[in-house]
């Protein structure tokens, strides 16, 4: 607990020294972000191979390239993002200045879960780095390989006064989230989600919860059933299925069940192979614990394809669950892993209805030749973010902001809106000493005339004539 | 209570309040509300807080018309799809970010304004397509009855309600699940609201307080500045959460400060302030009590004058506060103001910065460096150079507190975005799957390199890019298909 304590008053003096406001520390520090995963490359795929079993492709793919993005991304446009925003002005203000200012709001706290260990930990960084905060970063105790890299390495790399990084399970992070801190940053499941956001209301600290949920995949019965499992089971297998945006269930028709099947199959075999357990691009499940759980899950329905596992490789085989009922375990919770239950619907409508019958998911997925089907589910149904005929691409835009709704969170970031998220919207008006015989108007003794002039001044005006 | 909202959820699913005529139209109907029940509103209002009419009318009820209108004017433009930069891999595919309601949405307003800290989170709620409750603050007891009688009257009952009770119904109505709480008030109890609200995940917009610090700079117009925080001050008796709380000046400033604002206030409230219909009254007695006990052993430089029987408490001055003293201690809600001096700026900031932020700042100087100095080394929810509480009233300006002072922010599009759930949205086509093969396992290096380029460059919508991209697209597509 005091250990805690002396690094964070120390982070706050470093704050309050004003360091981290200028531009040139800022790009200072996401430079240094830069080289970090530029001379450890080879050390972070090693460590998420040895966490996650992750293959090269999907660690360059989805957590080195995307952060390196970020960090470009950020060095590219900080200037321009930290820049004052003018806004437009009523009459009454017409000559004086209007900005909203953009400041950090201080220490920041970023709370890391295990599966996509680097990027879940530098993209948010990157945005509390671009908005002059001070950070204190706890990395998941799960993704041991990583964990090591971010506590010994990545400080190396950044100012230490501004950036701790501090270690632990959930008994330290409990101790850690007693403190104050300005913002919290925090991307895990809602039951944990609950329980920071509840040490936030102590110290009315701004939070952003990215959580999950069960994200519905609707697959119509018009469209080419072999582009759509390609699709699906890409997305669905990508990191072992443990991806909180991943496809987590399928809602089809009798019929294009009949078809997704075979061609589910197809895809598995053509990704993996004939033993995906021999493949180098399929992941494994994080530890014992999440293994246990799943395995359990395979007994849901009954198995179509896949079913195997492996405890002692942490294996389980790509598997896709059918005849599954609402009531089952494996309907009942995230899966997160590499398990697909096929759900049949007699149309769409009853799809729309079992989507919102649920939580509002993280992801929504619906796969269509018509766009008047892809609409309607959009239209009908809300969800943090969409994709139509696509697993989670939206995510690679870093122009669509990131976030859930309802039980899949609140707030959001990637790219601009990472920067906004960290950041302090200040409303500022500065007015001039002079024009006192308008505001005069506003004085007592109040008289109906004086009113009726002022009501007219107040009103928005874009252009900048003015009375005067 | 919980059947209450049920019955909002359910209006809410069918999706009535969603088409945008439907939104115009009860707008426009709590236009009409305003408008043909202006009499009886400003007469609640007046009512609660001894306030004339006229005053009621341009603190409250104008803000309202104005936010009315402005939804009215913007509504299709801020509910309408924006799009977002694509990168080379979706660059035919539509991506944008769709503003969507989030549900039930619970106001909770204060007493200070009873009126428009009801209803300006209202308009902004419906605009976005939500059903709402709204829980008027008990204290502003005639404001709290006559927005339950006339609300119902105008708007659509299914999907909008008005709850009324003291601290025993708010906790009640705090157990239900909301899908956005905008709470006005104080420190404590929006804590107690963030952490209702962490139990259903709820995310919260809290409007608090704190004390506001006004800086008087040795270089400025003292008399303009003087005019207008004595406007500000003593506007609502004080009991404003953007009031400039305290005075930080150097201490030569003080008397000029005090013989300006006291003429000041003879010009707004003539001789006998008592008989003014212009300058109100506390809200209760705790209130005034409280207020009074903040005058002990103070130096009042004027006013002071107090009467309990009206909750009268004249506009009064303190001078060479000490910061350690009780009326330095907590939001002040009142018409006394304490003068602390400071030698110069650097001071100020200091004093300032070792306090929590507050919700807004106040510096009035004629050197712009130094109000920009003061600006960047001090942080708040809002500022305003050269006056005071105008920054609320530019309604492109969001309005909220950062620390102590509260979280998000609301007022015109900001209360538009505050109550929607901006949703982003790719849509793809079934076709050009052969791109994909650079995705899909088995994985090579020379994929990996294709894939990156792919995802990670991005362009704008301009038209030579987007000839020179499709060129690339075709190539691109005949490598995949040739070599991989």
């Amino acid at each position: 607990m005091d250990s805690f304590e002396d690094t964070l008053r120390q982070l706050r003096e470093a704050f309050n020294t004003g360091r981290t406001r200028t531009a040139e520390f800022r790009a200072e520090q996401l430079r240094g972000l830069s080289r970090f995963l530029r001379d450890h490359k080879q050390q972070l795929q090693e460590a998420l191979a040895q966490d996650l079993h992750k293959s090269t492709f999907e660690s360059e793919v989805s957590e080195i390239a995307i952060s390196q993005a970020e960090v470009d991304l950020a060095l590219r446009n900080l200037r321009s993002w930290m820049k004052d925003e003018k806004v437009s002005k009523n009459l009454a203000t017409q000559l004086d200045s209007a900005f909203i200012r953009k400041e950090p709001f201080g220490l920041v706290l970023i709370i890391v879960p295990w599966n996509y260990p680097l990027n879940l930990t530098l993209v948010p960084l990157v945005g509390a780095i671009a908005a002059g905060n001070c950070v204190v970063l706890k990395p998941s105790e799960t993704s041991k390989a990583i964990e090591k890299i971010l506590a010994e390495i990545l400080p190396r790399y950044l100012d230490q006064s501004c950036f701790a990084v501090v270690l632990g399970g959930p008994q330290e992070t409990g101790q850690l989230l007693e403190h104050r801190f300005d913002y919290i940053f925090f991307t895990g499941n809602a039951y944990v989600g609950k329980i920071v956001m509840a040490a936030a209301a102590k110290h009315l600290t701004p939070i952003t919860l990215e959580l999950g949920g069960k994200n519905p995949c609707y697959v119509d019965d018009n469209c080419d059933p072999q582009t759509v499992a390609n699709r699906v089971a890409w997305f669905r297998y990508f990191n072992a299925g443990q991806t909180c945006v991943a496809p987590d269930y399928i809602l089809c028709s009798q019929e294009m069940q009949e078809q997704l099947v075979p061609a589910l199959q197809n895809a598995v075999t053509r990704f993996y192979g004939d033993n995906p357990q021999t493949s180098p691009n399929l992941g494994r499940i994080i530890n014992q614990k999440h293994f246990k759980r799943l395995q359990g899950l395979l007994g849901c329905g009954r198995v179509a394809i896949g079913g195997q596992s492996d405890e002692n490789d942490l294996y389980i085989a790509p598997t896709v669950l059918v005849d599954v009922q609402e009531t089952e375990p494996v309907m009942q919770e995230e899966i997160f892993g590499p398990i697909l239950p096929l759900l049949t619907v007699k149309n769409l409508d009853e799809a729309i209805d079992f989507i919102n019958r649920r939580e509002k998911p993280l992801a929504l997925y619906a796969f269509s030749k018509r766009s008047q089907v892809i609409k309607q589910v959009l239209a009908r149904t809300s969800s943090g973010g969409f994709c139509g005929n696509d697993g989670f691409m939206h995510m690679t835009l870093s122009s669509l902001p990131f976030g859930g709704v309802g039980a899949s969170g609140m707030g959001r970031y990637h790219g601009k809106f990472s920067f906004d998220t960290f950041s302090n919207q200040r409303a500022c008006l500065l007015r001039s000493p002079g024009m006192e015989k308008i505001n005069d108007l506003r004085y007592p003794p109040y008289s109906r005339r004086n009113l009726r002039m002022l009501l007219v001044a107040m009103q928005e005006r874009s252009c900048s004539c003015t009375l005067l | 209570m919980e059947r209450q909202v049920q019955r909002l959820r359910q209006a809410f699913r069918s999706g009535r309040s969603r088409p945008l005529r439907f939104r115009m139209q009860q707008l426009e109907a709590l236009k009409r509300m305003v408008q043909e029940r202006e009499k009886d509103i400003l007469a609640a209002i007046a009512a609660d807080l001894s306030k004339s009419e006229l005053n009621a009318y341009s603190h409250e009820v104008i803000t309202i018309l104005g936010e009315i209108d402005f939804m009215l004017a913007n509504l299709p433009e801020l509910a309408s799809a924006k799009p977002a930069k694509k990168n080379l891999l979706t660059m035919l595919d539509e991506a944008y970010v769709q503003p969507e309601p989030l549900g039930v949405v619970l106001i909770i307003g204060a007493w200070n304004y009873p009126f428009v800290l009801i209803m300006q989170p209202l308009v902004g709620a419906i605009a976005a397509g939500n059903a709402v409750i709204v829980k008027p603050s008990e204290l502003s007891e005639n404001t709290a009855k006559i927005l339950a009688k006339l609300l119902p009257q105008y708007l659509d009952q299914d999907l909008y309600a008005v709850v009324n009770g003291g601290v025993a119904e708010t906790t009640e109505l705090l157990k239900q699940r909301f899908d956005h709480i905008l709470y006005t008030g104080n420190t404590a109890v929006g804590k107690i609201v963030m952490e209702a609200a962490a139990k259903h995940l709820t995310p919260v917009t809290l409007e608090l307080g704190g004390k506001s610090p006004c800086y008087i700079d040795r270089d400025c117009d003292l008399d303009i500045a003087c005019r207008r925080i004595t406007w500000g001050k003593y506007m609502n008796c004080g009991q404003t959460c953007i009031a400039p709380d305290y005075v930080l000046c150097e201490a030569s400033l003080q008397d000029r400060i005090v013989q300006k604002m006291k003429e000041t206030v003879k010009d707004f409230y003539g001789e006998n302030i008592k008989d003014s219909p212009d300058y109100e009254r506390i809200i209760n007695l705790r209130h005034f009590k409280r207020l009074q006990s903040l005058l002990e052993g103070q130096k009042i430089a004027f006013g002071g004058e107090t009467d309990e029987v009206t909750r009268y408490i004249a506009p009064t001055i303190l001078t060479d506060v000490d910061p350690n003293s009780k009326v330095m201690q907590e939001e002040i809600f009142g018409p006394i103001l304490p003068i602390v001096s400071v030698k110069n700026v650097d001071e100020a900031i200091n004093f300032i910065n070792d306090r929590e932020k507050p919700l807004a700042l106040y510096i009035f100087s004629h050197n712009n460096k130094l109000i920009k100095r003061v600006i960047d080394e001090t942080s708040s929810g809002g500022v305003t150079g050269n006056d005071v509480i105008m920054h609320f009233t530019v309604n492109s300006l969001p309005f909220g507190g950062v620390g102590a002072s509260g979280m998000g922010a609301y007022h015109g599009k900001y209360s538009f975005d505050t109550f929607s759930h901006q949703r982003p949205c790719l849509l793809k086509g079934l076709k050009g799957e052969s791109i994909n093969k650079l995705r899909y396992p088995p994985n090579s290096q020379s994929k990996l390199s294709w894939a990156k380029f792919f995802l990670l460059k991005q362009f704008n919508k301009g038209g030579l890019v987007m000839l020179m991209v499709a060129c690339l697209a075709v190539v691109a597509a005949v490598i995949v298909k040739e070599y991989l």
